[in-house]
């Protein structure tokens, strides 16, 4: 399936802070629909904030205020009559570390569409069936769908949250370094699946490991930190620039992003 | 001169490696010491035990079975030998309904209120609450009770128990069995709610380290899946922490069973077997408490062997609440869907 020209987020002038400190500042982006936009750059610069902030998962944290506007297919997630709890319904995330429930396969892959108010049937089994399938799962665990998921390995296990997150059928899935707790043939199979999930999904993915965002990603956004003690104010984190992966990586704009995507700084 | 814990001159020249003072000498005494410490307190439990039994063991062997379902309690005046009758089961009774009666009041409150305060209250809240629930647990049960007797039942729980036996002492069984009228006062219903406050802290507190310890990257599965905190509350950190709420409440029921003084006071000391809550009744350890001090050696037996039954209630207790937390592991371990 073609990317549709649509955009899926426009993210205009958008701040975040903890507790009074900010920790990203004035962010405008256009995330289009479809391919996969990695967000990369130095610890502390404020992409897994930003990541965050597309499904608010932020307002669980307590003294997180957000400033400026973020727009989904047009909406404004920030409005005042927004539930966070819909918002997380509709865009699917996959964290850092596998968290699978400590259930079966089965009730992980079926949380999401149960949450929604679908009974157990052969509807459900169909969901999961799906969505296991999806994620390049299904072959290895269709026979123990019974079976407690903290059986499975650490890379089965974020390809299993990966189909529970898909399992609520969103058009966005957001991955917070998802590979960063598993090994390397591991990683390449998340991969794999992220490229083929990319057809079918907006895949938003924060990766500290700059190969990575090379070899999968379609865009890539350079967020950096700045305003540190020698310019007199507090350092936050603020994107420095944002295109094509190939762009970024073999013909940046931007100074700091070459130096960072050299290896020469961060 | 690599290794610097031992000096040159000490070791050994042909085995370098050989057992020094450090190693060879100090860790056996220290493991020594623990060991012995550990089966002090093992000794001491299993002498009590045979201490009791032994004292208790004349009643036990005139009365039979009967010691625990007969519900006579008359006391005898020998030295030597078991002239009266002894049936405890008033007071088994009345340990049992009045601990029940506070473990279905303390449970849900002490869960509700461990769930405030580690998954809504804000921080500033949080910790001074924490403190306050643990205060409670450190106050003498002397005080539960003469505040119980004096304050809360006049002024609480009289018209709390009036309204229950005007409402659901006149409806149907076994509401109208359990509410009967009249209201004494002094009673199982207003000892089980005083025990409920006083075992209300140490549930508290457990349930709070066990909500504390719900893994938090399963939380943040579940809301990033679209869960309300209600959801998330239920099907993560309420799920996962079963087996520790059940602990806790054991270790509150095993406060209940055993207390003393405080339910001396508010429970009332009639030996008939009250059907309705608002009866008044004895309990085992209370019994003991109000009659020790002027009973017949033969009285006195028969006080260890309520003694000797009181722990086994409560070690049976401990075991079926071991058995349940084993069942509960197995069923979340390997559900089926």
């Amino acid at each position: 399936m073609p990317a549709s020209h649509e955009d899926v987020f426009v993210i205009d002038d958008l701040s975040v802070r903890y507790s009074g400190r900010d920790a990203l500042r004035n962010v405008s982006m256009v995330i289009p629909a479809g391919g996969i936009t990695a967000l990369i750059g130095p610890s502390g610069c404020g992409k897994s904030t930003l990541l965050r902030c597309l499904n608010r998962m932020n307002d669980l944290i307590r003294g997180c205020a957000v400033e400026g506007s973020l727009f989904y297919h047009g909406e404004d997630l920030y409005a005042s009559d927004v539930d966070p709890v819909e918002v997380r319904r509709r865009i699917g995330m996959v964290f850092q570390r596998p968290n699978p429930f400590k259930d079966t396969i089965y009730s992980n892959v079926s949380f999401g569409p149960r949450l929604n108010g679908m009974k157990k049937g052969p509807e459900l089994d169909e969901v999961v069936e799906k969505s296991l399938r999806r994620a390049v799962l299904w072959d290895e665990v269709k026979d123990q769908l019974t079976k407690n998921a903290f059986a499975l390995s650490g890379g089965q296990q974020q390809r299993l949250c990966i189909a529970r997150a898909l399992a609520t059928d969103p058009d966005v899935v957001l991955m917070d370094e998802p590979c960063s707790a598993l090994d390397p043939i591991a990683t390449m199979r998340i991969e794999d699946l992220m490229r083929e999930l990319s057809t079918r999904y907006t895949i938003i993915v924060v990766t500290h490991n700059m190969q990575q965002a090379a070899r999968v990603s379609d865009r890539t956004a350079f967020f950096s930190v700045s305003g540190g003690a020698d310019d007199g104010g507090d350092p936050a984190g603020e994107l420095v620039e944002f295109d094509e992966t190939v762009t970024i990586f073999s013909n940046a704009n931007d100074s700091r992003t070459e130096a960072y995507v050299t290896g020469r700084f961060g | 001169m690599t290794v610097v814990d031992t000096p040159t001159s000490e070791r050994d020249p042909v085995n370098p490696f050989k057992s020094t003072e450090r190693g060879g000498k100090v860790d056996p005494i220290f493991r020594w010491v623990l060991r012995s410490s550990g089966v002090l307190v093992l000794a001491i439990l299993a002498l009590m035990v045979l201490r009791t039994t032994w004292a208790a063991w004349p009643v036990f062997a005139s009365e039979g079975l009967d010691f625990f379902t007969g519900t006579l309690w008359s006391v005898g005046p020998s030295r030597s030998e078991v002239t009266g009758t002894y049936g405890a089961w008033p007071f088994i009774y009345g340990t049992l309904v009045s601990s029940a009666l506070a473990i279905i009041i303390a449970l849900p409150l002490a869960i509700c209120t461990a769930l405030y305060l580690t998954q809504l209250a804000p921080p500033r809240i949080a910790r001074p609450g924490s403190y306050l629930v643990e205060m409670l647990a450190s106050v003498p049960s002397i005080i539960f009770g003469l505040w119980g007797l004096l304050w809360f039942l006049p002024n609480v729980l009289r018209p709390v128990m009036n309204f229950l036996e005007d409402t659901l002492g006149q409806s149907f069984p076994p509401f109208s069995i359990l509410f009967e009228g009249p209201v004494f006062g002094v009673s199982y219903f207003a000892a089980g709610v005083v025990l409920a406050i006083m075992i209300l802290p140490i549930i508290t507190a457990i349930c709070r380290e066990v909500f504390m310890l719900a893994p938090e990257g399963e939380k943040q599965a579940a809301y990033g899946l679209g869960a309300t905190r209600w959801e998330v509350i239920r099907k993560v950190v309420l799920a996962r922490s079963v087996p520790g709420v059940v602990g806790g409440t054991m270790l509150g029921l095993g406060r209940a069973l055993g207390e003393t003084v405080a339910v001396a006071m508010l429970i009332g000391a009639s030996q008939r077997v009250g059907t309705s809550l608002l009866f008044p009744g004895d309990s085992m350890a209370a019994v003991i408490f109000n009659t020790f001090a002027d009973g017949a050696p033969e009285a006195i037996w028969a006080l260890f062997a309520i003694g000797v039954t009181l722990f086994f209630i409560t070690m049976i207790v401990n075991i079926l609440a071991r058995l349940l937390v084993w069942r509960i592991g197995r069923i979340t371990g390997d559900a089926t869907v």
